[in-house]
């Protein structure tokens, strides 16, 4: 059924669709709307069979879902930026636990200085922690993936985080198309868990294991998620089948043959960037875009793939490791070394500086690309503030 | 009270269609500008946290998706303190939307606090052929860089105090936009109040739109 909703409400409508019997989360921008919207539709009776548990903490969010999911019920939680961190140990555990928990996660940068908007600084702070990990580019992949991600998680039996753009998403409102509960059904059968814990048929799950089998259980986490690449296209393409549209898959591509620049991008800003390159490509520019939905496993043979003969690859992204840079873009980079191709990272929209299509189209038709650039720093603030790093005790200043 | 400034045609930059709308004495201009194949009118909706800014770009969002037409709400975030200065957007296209930037080149603007003008530069980047709606009960006599603009002044304050009982101005001021631009009909915008209030505030609420539309028409 199309409807016009706000970001957050298409995607509390699709969870209620994959009847979970848990919902534990503890609310913070920009993820709010989405748990307040669950718990509306628990009060209302619109989502029947499910327990909404308050708890004081992200932490306990996590931590009470984990148990409900091992007591073999479909649990979902939801939460961003100092959240995530607050919960980062229980994270680890729910998927060395291989618990498929789908969580959303509304993306907000962290602090401090604090900040409230969007980029992908949390997701990326546990991009090593054995989850999958989906970034949508509009609510309706949005909502789309949370189905899509419930059915993953369960098959692969690893959590699946959605990362969903805060704000820029959350709290949009455009048109959404809600599947009906009969489709849904059909596409998601009720949880069957591989595992549940039980006092009648009694097991235990997270014993320690010692170094004589450690390396084995983290090897065959990473082997998973490896075999995890053909699961999220195959779902991918029967969610398409059933659905009759495009969401998910590992990537995608735009404009991409013949392309002799490609830039490489995750989440909402991608539409901006499908605008510009149309733009571009109408005065006789050649550029295609690759749209990465699956962030982890990496896709990185379906990149190489994409990427084909492009000379340069431009990758526009909103997250930072410093003291190294660019984070998606070193990753990019160690799956084209053996191309010609030059990566180019750049990074955009750090605590919600807005991107525009003027900028980036702009940025795009230089001649020259560095290796590292930051579109839309405010030089004269930086040089300012940069002059009052003083000398160190070796007489040697800083970046002079 | 609605005011032509003047009525230059750049027929270069843009598709302009004298629309005649069917319920009003008034003929306006709607500049709709063609992109990527598609057609698309934004909107910039200007005011203070509490008086229904992100609401009304939602209504508004409504109003277009009930036509049939894509549309894309969001407001400026980050600003939601009452009294704050607060911008909300909203795009509406016969295509699918996927530009995310805010609206920087508005079609209309609507001041929902006419003390949020100069501070938030309301009027910014509005284009040639564009609309200023303003919760005004007064003539304002407005700067605009493009001189093809028509303003209209409405005391949507007052209509909403008559109707409502309170002073909310987004509904009040979307029965105007419906009758100013005629990018979308009356009916439409009362069926999204509904849609997003019930019972007797969505009512009360209709009604003070429907006196904003039938004051500009």
């Amino acid at each position: 059924m199309l409807l016009q909703l706000e970001g957050s409400q298409a995607i509390s409508r699709a969870i209620a669709l994959c009847r979970p019997g848990v919902i534990c989360a503890y609310p913070i921008t920009p993820q709010t709307h989405i748990v307040e919207d669950l718990g509306q539709l628990i009060h209302s009776g619109e989502l029947k069979n499910c327990d909404y548990i308050n708890v004081e903490s992200e932490m306990a969010a996590l931590s009470v879902t984990i148990g409900s999911q091992a007591a073999g019920v479909r649990s979902y939680t939801a939460t961003s930026s100092q959240g995530l961190l607050y919960m980062i140990e229980a994270v680890y555990n729910a998927s060395g636990l291989e618990l498929p928990i789908v969580m959303t996660l509304g993306n907000r940068a962290i602090g401090s200085p604090i900040n409230i908007w969007n980029d992908h600084s949390d997701a990326m702070s546990v991009r090593d922690a054995g989850w999958i990990m989906l970034f949508p580019e509009t609510n309706q992949e949005a909502a789309d993936l949370h189905i899509q991600a419930f059915k993953i998680a369960e098959v692969v039996k690893c959590p699946v985080m959605v990362c969903v753009d805060g704000f820029i998403l959350t709290h949009a409102y455009e048109r959404v198309d809600i599947p009906s509960q009969e489709i849904v059904d059909d596409f998601l059968p009720l949880y069957k868990p591989h595992v549940s814990l039980d006092t009648k048929n009694q097991l235990a799950i997270g014993t320690m294991v010692p170094p004589e089998y450690f390396m084995e259980v983290r090897y065959l986490a990473h082997k998973r998620q490896s075999e995890a690449l053909g699961i999220i296209d195959c779902v991918g393409k029967k969610f398409q089948e059933k659905f009759g549209r495009q969401s998910g898959e590992l990537i995608r591509t735009y404009n991409t043959e013949n392309a002799d620049t490609i830039i490489i991008a995750m989440g909402s800003v991608l539409g901006t960037i499908k605008d510009t390159v149309d733009e571009l490509n109408a005065q006789g520019g050649k550029f295609g875009v690759v749209s990465i939905v699956s962030y982890r496993p990496f896709p990185a043979e379906a990149i190489k793939a994409a990427i084909g003969n492009a000379k340069r690859v431009v990758v526009l992204e909103k997250a930072l490791a410093v003291g190294i840079g660019g984070i998606l873009s070193k990753e990019v980079e160690l799956v084209l070394r053996d191309t010609k191709a030059k990566v180019v990272s750049t990074i955009v929209g750090l605590g919600g500086r807005i991107i525009t299509k003027k900028m980036l189209a702009d940025y795009l038709l230089q001649d020259h690309y560095e290796a590292e650039v930051f579109l839309g720093l405010n030089n004269e603030t930086v040089e300012r503030e940069h002059k009052s790093i003083k000398s160190c005790c070796c007489k040697q200043k800083v970046n002079q | 009270m609605v005011s032509k400034l003047t009525n230059t045609v750049n027929w270069e930059s843009q598709l302009l269609l004298f629309v005649k709308n069917p319920d009003s004495q008034l003929f306006v201009d709607v500049s709709i500008y063609i992109v990527y194949g598609g057609l698309m009118f934004q909107v910039r909706i200007h005011g203070r946290g509490g008086q229904g800014v992100v609401t009304a770009a939602e209504m508004l969002s409504i109003a277009a998706f009930l036509e049939g037409k894509h549309a894309q709400a969001f407001p400026s975030f980050g600003s939601e303190r009452m009294g704050a200065p607060v911008q909300s957007f909203c795009r509406i296209s016969d295509v699918e939307i996927r530009l995310r930037e805010p609206v920087l080149e508005p079609n209309a603007v609507i001041i929902q606090d006419r003390t949020v003008i100069e501070p938030s530069n309301a009027f910014g980047g509005i284009v040639d052929g564009g609309f200023a709606l303003i919760n005004s009960p007064d003539k304002l006599s407005c700067d605009f860089k493009s001189n093809d603009v028509t303003v209209a002044c409405v005391g949507a304050t007052e209509i909403a105090l008559e109707h409502v009982g309170k002073p909310l101005p987004n509904a009040v001021l979307l029965g105007s936009f419906a009758a100013l631009t005629g990018i979308i009909k009356i009916d439409s915008v009362i069926e999204a109040i509904r849609t997003k209030f019930s019972g007797a505030i969505a009512e009360k609420n209709v009604s003070a739109a429907k006196a904003a539309y039938d004051k500009i028409s």
